[in-house]
């Protein structure tokens, strides 16, 4: 086979064995999203009666537009914390040494990152139908939507692979988490954008996510909007943490 | 009370020297305190919204969630007690039960005095100020602290009857639920998910948010306090005698 494909196979394999056989690892991975469904979708549907709320598709829809977008960014997140984990155990140094196409190892993990964000998208997809979510959306839309998500999933796990590379240890999980946080939660996340106020409102205009989760909200609601900007922006975040990844790949390389 | 002394002065110290546990227990909330505020801010404009500013409303949630951390600090300083055979070697020593578990709390409430004056600082410099004066302010930080206290017994409850670090990072997401499932983002009577606002009508967490979130936009509520204290003092209690009673257990094992 393949040297790329063989240590892509590999690693990919490895970590959805090593994911779906710890609880540790999965139940947060679900709980996290759906908490956030729950409390939202449940606390705050009152919101939809504010003045300039126009979302059609109703707030459960609108609040499973965010969770979505959060589980396959988080997928993609929580890989990067195996990725650090697989340094400091030093699993990965010798992953390394017995590799011939080192390439391989990152495409190996975002293959986990997809298979870890399908899974967990697919549970949520399912406790949301259940608490009501409406799709008005044709099936061009919901392929555009779940694309979406999942060029989100490569964008967070390539961005996690860089940063687990570059620093090697477990520590690194606040230097991965945290701007993934702030790009999810300076985006319109409760209300649309029209309705934000303050510094929020300001961070929301300049950040690319918020393009992504209208776009989104727009297929679910089968009134898509700001296609071409949103997987425009998202393509551009892929292919600038390719780049990153590979330097971080790069960098382990030095000291394997 | 030496030994209280003794306890006490290493359970804050060692608490207080790791700005793992201390920094994100202040910084997260007020994070999220930032953007909620700025995020549901429309939400005010509904009919029989307590106040217009939401970030008045929601000024109530730092002081719980910061309580939330207190819980996993506790607990995680409990298991490496445990993990590192520290409880081991007090357990050959004459030293009452009382006084470890009030020594080992001690730093959880250093930390969430600490948490408490920040973010009341906060609500002062960016919010309108409390409504219940000087005296709610102090009244709010002695609920805070009770309320910490609660989660803390809850954590050390899980640490002692576990042994290791890992069960207490695993309760951490249901504290969570708990604030989650709350009138943490809106008022009970505004929710409109009958589900919902039944979980929130029987959820603790919903009377502590509602008791410190009196004194900052209502005034004197005693109801509100008089719930809120007794729902926190509740937990804090039983989560003591269940610590307490693991801890008894514990001490026979080693």
């Amino acid at each position: 086979m393949n040297p790329f494909l063989s240590a892509a196979r590999a690693v990919a394999w490895r970590n959805l064995h090593n994911w779906f056989t710890n609880p540790a690892m999965v139940v947060p991975s679900l709980l996290f999203p759906l908490f956030f469904f729950t409390a939202f979708a449940g606390g705050l549907s009152r919101v939809d009666s504010v003045p300039g709320f126009d979302y059609q598709a109703g707030y459960t829809t609108f609040v499973y537009g965010f969770v979505l977008l959060q589980a396959a960014t988080f997928g993609g997140i929580f890989t990067g914390f195996s990725v650090a984990r697989d340094f400091e155990s030093g699993f990965a140094r010798r992953l390394m040494l017995g590799a011939t196409n080192r390439g391989g190892i990152v495409a190996g993990y975002w293959l986990s990152a997809l298979g870890r964000a399908m899974f967990t998208i697919t549970v949520i997809t399912i406790v949301a139908l259940i608490a009501g979510l409406e799709v008005h959306g044709n099936g061009i839309d919901i392929v555009g939507l779940y694309t979406l998500a999942l060029l989100m999933n490569a964008f967070a796990v390539l961005f996690g692979t860089g940063v687990a590379m570059r620093l090697r240890t477990m520590q690194a999980g606040p230097a991965i988490q945290m701007p993934a946080f702030l790009l999810l939660f300076l985006a319109p996340v409760w209300v649309p954008y029209q309705l934000l106020t303050g510094w929020v409102h300001a961070a929301a205009s300049v950040n690319p996510v918020t393009l992504v989760l209208e776009s989104g909200r727009g297929f679910l609601a089968g009134d898509p909007i700001k296609v071409l900007p949103a997987f425009a922006v998202v393509s551009l975040l892929v292919a600038v943490t390719i780049l990153w990844a590979r330097g971080g790949l790069r960098s382990a390389e030095k000291v394997a | 009370v030496s030994q209280v002394l003794l306890l006490a002065h290493r359970s804050i110290v060692r608490t207080l020297r790791q700005p793992a546990m201390v920094v994100p227990s202040i910084f997260f909330p007020l994070l999220l305190l930032s953007i909620n505020s700025s995020g549901l801010d429309t939400a005010t404009r509904l009919p029989g919204f307590p106040t217009d500013s939401y970030f008045q409303f929601a000024l109530a949630i730092p002081f719980v969630q910061g309580a939330l951390f207190s819980a996993n600090s506790a607990g995680t300083n409990m298991a490496n007690d445990i993990e590192s055979g520290f409880l081991s070697r007090l357990s050959l020593t004459p030293l009452r039960r009382v006084a470890l578990m009030m020594g080992q709390l001690t730093g959880i409430l250093a930390l969430g005095l600490i948490q408490a004056l920040t973010f009341l600082t906060v609500g002062l410099v960016f919010g309108d100020g409390i409504a219940a004066g000087p005296g709610g302010a102090v009244v709010l930080v002695a609920l805070s602290l009770v309320i910490s206290l609660a989660f803390g017994c809850i954590g050390a409850f899980v640490a002692l009857r576990s042994g290791n670090g890992e069960s207490v990072q695993g309760v951490f997401p249901l504290f969570f639920a708990a604030l989650f499932l709350s009138s943490m983002a809106l008022p009970r009577n505004l929710i409109e998910q009958d589900w919902f606002r039944t979980v929130a009508d029987w959820n603790p967490v919903s009377y502590m948010l509602e008791g410190i979130r009196s004194l900052v936009i209502v005034g004197w509520d005693a109801e509100a306090l008089a719930l809120g204290f007794a729902c926190a003092g509740g937990i804090a209690l039983i989560a003591l005698v269940a610590a307490s009673a693991a801890l008894r257990t514990r001490m026979v094992r080693t």
